[in-house]
Order: structure tokens, then C-alpha cells, then sequence
């Protein structure tokens, strides 16, 4: 469990003053320039020497992802992207980070639009995030005022600028090339990749487009030192990370842990456990809606971090973790996150536009039995069929939690399956 | 060079080639849906899948670029699983009404299916269905049958320069729509019905028409402008039932204009199909060959040779002005006259051809244009044009009234005189083109017409000489013809001999009463006012108005109707081809010449085609060569007479009726109400 001497965030409950002097009194904006004066290859090198990786779900090394960034700024402009467009159902760690520690974001611009040579960040915040974003308006004024931004940042000597644009609510533009889209005033459309946004992003020029959370903790990593945050976790899979709990346990919340820490002990000691006890659990959706569920035999000893999720077919994602007991339809859960993809699917590319209205549509007939036993299989081949012939990745994260759901609960299926021929035939009797 | 590896077979491509090129270069089909040559790459149909090795997924060909050492196959399990996964699901959600949608027989979707399709449907929801969406009178719209490709929302954003089409909605709801449901307000709309791989836009007034299996299929060149658009004429039995455009990347690349497109239901209307006399009564009768032959060798035998003149419209075949001014010469009389609208052009080949060729423009870098609009007088020029502004934002200049070009314009006055001001340096636009490596001039017949012509076009020849327009290896003076004729015209001498008149002096003399007879080759866009007191005799294909003023009309054949030469704006050679057969009693115009000159007893030396292309390319030898564009010597030309203050207008104001063809077009008409004004007048207007 990790001590509260290496906890980051300090106030994310709010409990203390959320302004400028209260979190100038926990050490943000404390000696930034000295920060600076690393320079731009070195705070790089930290980063990367910390381990951190990409807090937004895909767990990208942040560090590494810096470093592609070209070493000299040639006729276009470096920009930094902060990606606060949090919509992952089961997620809200960037909510609280922007209403309670919004000067640990946009200390962790300056030193990262530092690094890379920016001296513009855009913050894309979600639409519905309306009282984040005057929070966030809010600390960015008192930040111009006291000199911390503007042309010359915390006095450092480098101009640095920050402008928050309020996105309209689309989930797909949390996708970073999408985001990039919806920023210059298109559709919020993904992009192809190559060329990266490291080369060609926002209005074309080199662009890093990072996760509220890993632009948050940049700061204080550099402070306390990349040993430090290295020290934390697990081999590749250090630091600490913001879990969002959420479901059928007693006490949701947001908590900041050690990466690795097991799913029982995160759920026990900071949750309050699952509701009715630890037996009561049905699955655990570790990472966010896009990432497959988990049974209880799994649940009981997995690690919260990248890599042990990974090996258990699911993922860490955003860290989103959203408890089912027993009391859950999983398939009807699952049909509605169906619903979600199919309502957010941009509809650029093929599959994901057409699949997604196919799966949950196939999902809906499965909740209520209309289907066949055959159809089950029909639908885990849509989902292949899906993954990973898509733009962008919304196409797999539409898939993922189908095949979880047909991987652990297939007898339930084909159990309701059972149930709804047997009521026909009875029907059909009469 | 890259080199990759496409399944074992290793292939070279330029750097800057995408997989799919490689592919390509190897052999190998890929299917697409989205991709397309010419519009910007979207990749998203996702059809192109290949492998890549060292790839976890596979990768879409069309977007990813090629790289040195590359490891493709298309040929995996994995691969066709993909595109197989792909066909499913564009047909899940498409109808299966292929019976009844003109797409069939030559729908990329309909085809790839034959590969990539499986045998049945697994798809047990209900499809999706989309309302239909208004786009002017040429596209019809069947928008459930959309793959949302976006291939039109591209072209009409890039290429036409009308962003006015595009997506709305997200996921499965994403529709194509002009989001107000309006006219497309392009010149080169309908390119979108070719592009559209499905039958989600088809040709509306081709609907439910014809089959593509039972059209006889002609390769031929359109007259609807000067570019000389290369077309495929697709007839059934004596009907043209459509257009098409045909490949070739020097004039048109894969683009034509609507009215190079949908003008030929004008071939329908309005035909002179017998030869016509004007009676005591003052009205035409139609009467025998033999009888207008007769009454027209009396006429031409009572006139005489100096009375007699010859104008040849801007629609004439190459063979038929060369048989006429021969018939002429035999006659006696040198007054004839390929510019009926009197333009002050003719002489030294340089100063009447688009002397940089239509595919120079890819290299201009600035731009000067002298009254000519031509969104107007050649759309898919423009579109090129558009093209090299998109990428290099070159300096474009503009003498005449404000238009829209769509791409910007600086408008330096709409007055010639400001060009005095260019030629002396003295203007901001003179420093763009003097800092041009390849600056290029356009003139256009708005300002060849008009009584100071000549001294235009001497003014733009010392423009062109001072401002490194004509340099080494580069040819940046053009003049933008609207006659398909004109440039074969002037090629072939049809104009006035030595001290013999044009067609303002034929106009003078027939006032004076001393013009007995008037020969029109088609020409139907002449001041017939001044001709009352002359024997006017039309030989063309229109009841337009030559054939309403005409005393005898001599039903010839128009452009899909025989086999003939134009000559484009660039002096390029092209032989158009016969399609289906004219009319009734109408015949091949050469033809009706030669049998004139039968009647009056003076042989002009040729019995048949070949004869008269003997003898054509004898007395021009240029027009041996097919496609060709004979080099021509720079020289001096045009006048020097003082630049009048007056406005410049252009030649034509409404696009879609220039012609005896286009006028007699419904679907034309329908096009000039759904448009109101045409857009581009209406902005000159403001």
C-alpha cells in the first residue's frame, strides 16, 4: 500500500484549497525554472528513466513519446496537446485532477511543452466537463497573473501559453488524431497513421498529445527525482496511478496507488469491498468499458498494473475499474457498452462504422434470448472481424469487451438462449 | 527508388509511392473502394488491407507509404479473412436491389463482391435505410445504397473547389449530404456519378435508360469547348444515350464537364432531319435532296463570286471547313471566316494556341488572365488550374469583372488599360509575375472580340516577351479558345484571303446589299439582322437560329454523328469518331459539300474521307499526326493601337448553353433553373 509521503496528488478529494496558494503550499510551482534549467534533452531522459507510461490507456512510455518530438524547431511550431477529453465510461481521474489539482496539470505543461520545445499547449477538455473547465479557466488566469505563464514562464525566460478549448462531447475525439481534427474545427474524425503526430499534427506540425494524468505528475517526478517514481510499482510498471472505482462496491472513489498493487487489496482497503462480500463478486472490468471483464477466479489474484493485465487478456487502460456482484445482468452490462460504441463510432471506416450497429444489435437479441446458439460464434467472428482492421483503435475497444463476455459467461448465454426457446415452444403450444 | 517485396516479387517505386502503388508495380490487384487516384487519400473503406511484415495488423495499402526494404504479402489468410470481414460488413447494411440500380454491370462493389463476398448473409437486423438527398437535376441520389466512402465530398472539396458536400451524422447514422440540399454548384458536378463506387449517385437523366452491356461504345472528342475532353460516346441504335469521359492526362486527365456530359440530350431535339426551302409563303418546306441541291447550285451560279461568302461555326469538323474553303476557292471567292464572333485572332500559330499545353499549368507559378473566365469556358482546365493554386498558392491576376474562380484572384480592373500599366511595370501585380520562373498569360475571347482585340493581344505579347512569359524551354502565352472549330479553323486558312471580307465586313456588305449568298457551316451565333438581304443558306445539324433565318438548310450531322478532326485549344490533332448515324436524311457535312460542288460542277478533288484527309493533310501536313501538337516558331503578332477604357466582359455568361446543342438540351435547361443565374454571373453581378 503505498505511504502518503509518495503520493502525487495530494488533495484529490478537494479537501484542501483547490487555488493557487494552496497548491503552491502542497509544492506546485515550486522552483519550476529550476526545473527548466535541466533542459529540454534532460528532462526527457528523466522521464524516460522514471518509467512513466502514458496514463490515457494504451500505457505509451511518456518519456519515449517526448523524444520523438524533433530536436530542433525548424519552420513550424512545436505544440503540446493535453488530452482531457475523459470520456471512458468508468473513468474519472482527469475530472478530479482539473477540480482539485488543476496546477499540477499546467505546471506539468510548462515543463513538457519545455521538453519539447513547445511554447503553445492546448488543453481539449470535455464538453459535459462544464465546471472543469471554468476550474481549469480559472487556475490558468491565476496562473498568467502570477507571472507562472505567459512570455516569460515562471520566469524562466520561455514563453509558454496555454488556451483550453471545450470540446462538444464526442467520445471518439479522446482519440488523439480525432482530437487534432476537432481541435482545428473538423470533424472530429481520426487521421491515418503514419505520418504520427510527432511529425505531422495539429495545423501540421510536430505535435505530442498526452493524458491529463501523465502531463500531472511530470512535475513532481522531476522534483522527487526518477528513482523515486522508478521505485514505485513494478519493474515496467512503476510509479503510482489514479484508480477509478466504481460499481458494486461500498465506497467508490478515486484512489492513487502503487501500479501492481492486487485488485483485492485495491478494492478492500480503499473501496470498502465488494458489495456483500468478496464471494458476491461476478467480474471486474479492470480498465475502463474498453477493456475485457474478468471473472472472479481471475479477480482473486491479479495485479493492477500494464503488464499482468495484458497476460490475462485484458488491460489496465485507464484504470477505470468498475465492479460487478452478483446481482448484474453482465450481458445486458456488456450490451449497453455495445450501445455506447455503436453511438460513438465516428463512422469514417468500415468495420466499426457497420459492425458496431451489428454487434449490438446481435447483443440485444443475446440479453433478452432471441437468438440462436450459433449466433454467439457468428458474433465473436464480427468482433475478430472488427479488431484491428480499423483506423483507430475505438473499432477494438468495441470488440474487447464482446469477446470477455463471450470468453467467461458463454453458458449464460446460451443458459437465456435455452430459457427464451423454451418459453416459444410453450407458447407456440398453446 | 524504393525496393520492396510484394509477395516474393520484388519491385522498384519512386519515393513518395504508397504500398498500394508497389502492389500495383508487382502485379497484384488490390481492391479499393475509397482510394482514388487523383483525390486526396482517405483510407477508409479499409478494402486494401495487406500484410507487412514485422506489423501486428494488417495495414491499408493505399495510405501507408512505401519504404525502403518493405516485406508485403496480399496474399495471406490473414489478408483475405480482413478483406472478406470488410466486404461483410459494406454489404450488410446495403440493399440487394443490383436489378434495379444503374450502377449494375459496372459497380466496383458489385465486382469486388464476386471475390471478396460470401455466398450468403449472415446479417439477420434489419438494414439500414436513408432518406434520399436532393443534388440539382444530374445526380440522382439513392443514399442507402452509400459506402461512405467519401469520394465525392473529396472531389467536390478538391478538385470542383464547392466544399459543399460532406458528412453528417456519426457511426451508422453518417450520411452524405449537400447539407442544404442544393444544386452542386460545379461545372464538373456529375464527375461525382463516376466516382460513386456503388449506385449511391447515378446519372439522372440517364435513369433506368440503358444497361451498360447493350451500349455500343465509341471513343471520340468532345466540341463542347475548345479543350477537345476526351469521351467515350456510349449509343444505342441511332441514340447517344450517354457520355463519359475518357482518360488522357495531357487535356481532361478523368474529368469532363456536365454540359460535355448531359448537352447530348439537345442530339434528340430540334434536329433538321431533310433539307428545308424557304417558300413564297416565307415559311421552310422541307423538299428532296435533289430539289436544295439544284436550287442552291442556281443561287450559287447567279451570285456572283465576290458576293459569296462562307462562315463556319464554332462546332465545324476539320474536314468539312477544308472542303467547304475549297469548294470556295473553286468558286472564286476568298470570303470566308472561321470566327463568327468576329475575334481578332488568326495568323502566326503562336499567337492563337494554349501554347504552354493544357498540362503546362501543373508548372506555371503565377498566373495572368485577360478576359476569360474559364470556370465558363473550360471547367475542367479550371479545375487544373485550381489544382496548382491548392499546392503552390501561385499568384493569380485577373483583367475583367470579379468572378468566382474558386481559388482567390487578385481582380486588377475590368478595363484592357490596366494592362498598359502591367506592361510598364507600374503595377503590384507586375512584381508577381516578374519574380515568376514560369509565369503563364491566358487570354480569352471576351477580349479577342472586342474592336481593340488585336491591340490586346500585341499588348499581352510584349507582357509575355518583358515578363519572361516565353523563356527557354517555356511557352507561358495561351489563348483560351471557346470554339471547338476555331483553332482547326485557323490551322486551315478558313479565314478571309487578301483584300477579301471577315465576317464584320460580310455583315457591312449584305447591309449595302452587296452580299448575294451566305454559306453557314453550322454558325448560328451571327447578327442575322445585317444578312436579311443575302440568300442564306445553313448546312447543321440544329434548328437553331441559322436554320431559322436560312433561305435553304442542308441537314448535316453533328459531333457523335460522324467521324471528323478538331483541333483543341492547344493545337493538339484529334480525330472524333461516329457513334451512331445522323438523323433522317441528314448527312455527313463533308459529304453535302462535295455533293454541292457536284451540282454546280466544279470538283473540289476528293469522292470519300480518306480522299479529303489526303488532301488535307497534303496541303497541312500537321494533321498527320494524331494527338500531336506541331511545334509552332514564337513571332510577332497583334497590334498596337491604344487599350480602350471600356469594361471587358466574358465571352459566355451562362455555362450551360453555348451551342445550338446545349440550347436544344432539356437537361441543360433544367440546369440553368436549378442553378437561377449561373453562379458565376450572379457574382459578377455584385
Amino acid at each position: 500500500m503505498l505511504n502518503d509521503a509518495d503520493r502525487i496528488f495530494t488533495n484529490i478529494y478537494g479537501w484542501g484549497d483547490t487555488g493557487l496558494k494552496g497548491a503552491r503550499a502542497r509544492g506546485d510551482w515550486d522552483k519550476t525554472a529550476k526545473l527548466l534549467a535541466l533542459g529540454h534533452d534532460e528532462i526527457v531522459e528523466r522521464m524516460k528513466a522514471s518509467g512513466l507510461r502514458g496514463r490515457g490507456g494504451a500505457g505509451f512510455p511518456t518519456g519515449l513519446k517526448w523524444s520523438f518530438m524533433p530536436k530542433e524547431v525548424k519552420d513550424r511550431p512545436h505544440y503540446l496537446v493535453v488530452n482531457a477529453d475523459e470520456s471512458e465510461p468508468g473513468t474519472c481521474k482527469d475530472r478530479d485532477i482539473i477540480r482539485h489539482e488543476p496546477h499540477k496539470l499546467l505546471e506539468g505543461c510548462v515543463v513538457a511543452g519545455f521538453a519539447m520545445r513547445a511554447h503553445v499547449a492546448y488543453i481539449y477538455i470535455r464538453g459535459e466537463f462544464v465546471n472543469e473547465a471554468r476550474r481549469l479557466q480559472t487556475a490558468i488566469d491565476e496562473a498568467y497573473d502570477a507571472g507562472l505563464l505567459g512570455k516569460n514562464a515562471v520566469k524562466s525566460g520561455w514563453a509558454f501559453d496555454i488556451y483550453l478549448h471545450r470540446g462538444a462531447g464526442a467520445y471518439i475525439c479522446g482519440e488523439e488524431t480525432a482530437l487534432l481534427e476537432s481541435l482545428e474545427g473538423r470533424k472530429g474524425q481520426p487521421r491515418l497513421k503514419p505520418p504520427f503526430p510527432a511529425g505531422v499534427g495539429l495545423y501540421g506540425c510536430p505535435t505530442t498529445v498526452n493524458n491529463v494524468e501523465s502531463i500531472a505528475v511530470a512535475p513532481t517526478i522531476l522534483r522527487r527525482g526518477a528513482d523515486w517514481f522508478a521505485s514505485l510499482g513494478k519493474e515496467n510498471n512503476t510509479g503510482t496511478k489514479l484508480f477509478c472505482i466504481s460499481g458494486h462496491v461500498n465506497n467508490p472513489c478515486n484512489v492513487e496507488e502503487e501500479m501492481g498493487i492486487p485488485l483485492r487489496e485495491l478494492l478492500e482497503k480503499h473501496a470498502g469491498g465488494v458489495r456483500g462480500g468478496w464471494a458476491n463478486l461476478l467480474a471486474v472490468i479492470p480498465g475502463g468499458s474498453s477493456t475485457p471483464l474478468m471473472p472472479i477466479d481471475v479477480c482473486a489474484d491479479i495485479t493492477m498494473d500494464f503488464d499482468a493485465l495484458r497476460n490475462a487478456g485484458t488491460g489496465l487502460g485507464t484504470a477505470g475499474v468498475i465492479v460487478m456482484d452478483k446481482s448484474t445482468d453482465v450481458v445486458q452490462a456488456i450490451a449497453r457498452l455495445s450501445y455506447f460504441y455503436k453511438h460513438e463510432s465516428c463512422g469514417q471506416c468500415t468495420p466499426c462504422r457497420e459492425g458496431t450497429g451489428w454487434m449490438w444489435r446481435m447483443m440485444e437479441r443475446l440479453v433478452s434470448g432471441e437468438a440462436e446458439n450459433y449466433e454467439i460464434d457468428t458474433l465473436e467472428q464480427v468482433t475478430r472481424q472488427i479488431e484491428g482492421h480499423t483506423i483507430c483503435a475505438l473499432g477494438d475497444a468495441a470488440a474487447w469487451p464482446i469477446q470477455g463476455l463471450i470468453k467467461h459467461f458463454r453458458p449464460e448465454i446460451e443458459r437465456r438462449i435455452a430459457a427464451r426457446h423454451s418459453i416459444d415452444a410453450v407458447n407456440a403450444a398453446e | 527508388m524504393l525496393k520492396l517485396t510484394v509477395n516474393d516479387v520484388e519491385v522498384e517505386v519512386e519515393e513518395g509511392s504508397t504500398v498500394l502503388h508497389a502492389c500495383e508495380e508487382a502485379g497484384v490487384e488490390i481492391p479499393r473502394f475509397c482510394y482514388h487516384d487523383r483525390l486526396s487519400i482517405a483510407g477508409n473503406c479499409r478494402m486494401c488491407l495487406v500484410d507487412m511484415e514485422r506489423a501486428p495488423k494488417p495495414i491499408a495499402s493505399c495510405a501507408m507509404p512505401a519504404g525502403d526494404g518493405m516485406v508485403i504479402r496480399t496474399d495471406t489468410d490473414r489478408v483475405r479473412k480482413a478483406r472478406e470481414g470488410v466486404m461483410e460488413f459494406l454489404l450488410i447494411n446495403h440493399p440487394l436491389d443490383c436489378p434495379i440500380c444503374d450502377q449494375g454491370g459496372e459497380c466496383d462493389l458489385q465486382d469486388q463482391a464476386m471475390g471478396y463476398g460470401l455466398d450468403g448473409s449472415r446479417f439477420s437486423e434489419n438494414k439500414r435505410a436513408v432518406n434520399n438527398k436532393y443534388m440539382g437535376p444530374l445526380i440522382s441520389t439513392v443514399m442507402t445504397r452509400c459506402i461512405h466512402c467519401t469520394r465525392c465530398v473529396r472531389f467536390a472539396t478538391e478538385v470542383a473547389g464547392v466544399p459543399e458536400l460532406g458528412a453528417i451524422g456519426r457511426g451508422e447514422t453518417m450520411e452524405i449530404t449537400t447539407y442544404l440540399e442544393k444544386t452542386l454548384a460545379s461545372e464538373l458536378s456529375a464527375n461525382v456519378i463516376d466516382l460513386c463506387p456503388v449506385g449511391a449517385l447515378t446519372s439522372r437523366p440517364y435513369a433506368f435508360t440503358a444497361r451498360p452491356w447493350e451500349l455500343n461504345k465509341v471513343e471520340s472528342v468532345d466540341v463542347m469547348d475548345a479543350l477537345g475532353s476526351n469521351i467515350r460516346v456510349d449509343a444505342r441504335g441511332a441514340q447517344v444515350m450517354r457520355v463519359l469521359p475518357r482518360l488522357n492526362e495531357d487535356i481532361n486527365e478523368e474529368w469532363i464537364s456536365d454540359k460535355t456530359r448531359y448537352a447530348i440530350d439537345g442530339l434528340r431535339r430540334q434536329r433538321l432531319d431533310t433539307p428545308f426551302q424557304r417558300g413564297r409563303d416565307g415559311r421552310l418546306h422541307p423538299v428532296s435532296w435533289d430539289e436544295a441541291l439544284k436550287s442552291l447550285a442556281t443561287a450559287l451560279r447567279k451570285a456572283k463570286p465576290k458576293g459569296i461568302a462562307a462562315v463556319a461555326g464554332d462546332q465545324a469538323d476539320v474536314e468539312s471547313m477544308f472542303a467547304l474553303k475549297s469548294l470556295m476557292t473553286r468558286l472564286g471567292s476568298s470570303n470566308i471566316d472561321c470566327r463568327q464572333d468576329g475575334a481578332k485572332i488568326g495568323g502566326k500559330r503562336a499567337g492563337y494556341l494554349f501554347n504552354s499545353t493544357i498540362a503546362g499549368i501543373d508548372d506555371a507559378d503565377a498566373l495572368l488572365i485577360i478576359g476569360s473566365n474559364p470556370r465558363i469556358e473550360a471547367a475542367v482546365l479550371n479545375a487544373r488550374i485550381r489544382r496548382n493554386w491548392l499546392a503552390s498558392r501561385m499568384p493569380i491576376g485577373v483583367v475583367g469583372p470579379k468572378i468566382d474562380l474558386t481559388y482567390d484572384a487578385d481582380f486588377l480592373g475590368e478595363a484592357p488599360s490596366n494592362l498598359d500599366a502591367i506592361a510598364d511595370g507600374n503595377h503590384k501585380f507586375a512584381v508577381k509575375l516578374k519574380k515568376a520562373k514560369r509565369p503563364m498569360i491566358i487570354i480569352g475571347m471576351g477580349a479577342m472580340t472586342r474592336a481593340d482585340g488585336a491591340a490586346i493581344l500585341g499588348k499581352a505579347r510584349r507582357i509575355a516577351e518583358a515578363y519572361g512569359v516565353i523563356a527557354n524551354g517555356w511557352n507561358g502565352f495561351n489563348m483560351l479558345h471557346t470554339a471547338a472549330a476555331r483553332v482547326g479553323g485557323l490551322d486551315i486558312g478558313f479565314v478571309p484571303g487578301r483584300g477579301a471580307m471577315d465576317i464584320a465586313a460580310m455583315g457591312k456588305a449584305a447591309r449595302a446589299g452587296k452580299l448575294d449568298l451566305l454559306w453557314l457551316l453550322g454558325a448560328d451565333e451571327i447578327d442575322f439582322d445585317a444578312f436579311s438581304s443575302s440568300f442564306i443558306v445553313y448546312q447543321g445539324h440544329h434548328g437553331d437560329a441559322g436554320a431559322h433565318h436560312a433561305d435553304l438548310v442542308l441537314p448535316g450531322a453533328a459531333y457523335t454523328e460522324k467521324d471528323g478532326i478538331y483541333v483543341n485549344t492547344e493545337g493538339r490533332v484529334q480525330y472524333a469518331s461516329r457513334a451512331a448515324f445522323p438523323p433522317g436524311d441528314a448527312r455527313e457535312d463533308w459529304a453535302i459539300i462535295r455533293a454541292v460542288s457536284g451540282a454546280v460542277g466544279k470538283s473540289i478533288g476528293f469522292d470519300n474521307l480518306a480522299e479529303l484527309r489526303d488532301a488535307l493533310c497534303a496541303a497541312h501536313p500537321h494533321f498527320a499526326d494524331v494527338d500531336q501538337i506541331a511545334p509552332t516558331k514564337w513571332s510577332s503578332f497583334g497590334g498596337r493601337a491604344k487599350l480602350s477604357a471600356e469594361p471587358v466582359t466574358y465571352a459566355l455568361s451562362n455555362f450551360y448553353m453555348t451551342c445550338a446543342i446545349s440550347r436544344a438540351s432539356e437537361t441543360m435547361a433544367e440546369c440553368v433553373r436549378a442553378n437561377g443565374v449561373d453562379s458565376s454571373t450572379a457574382a459578377a453581378a455584385e
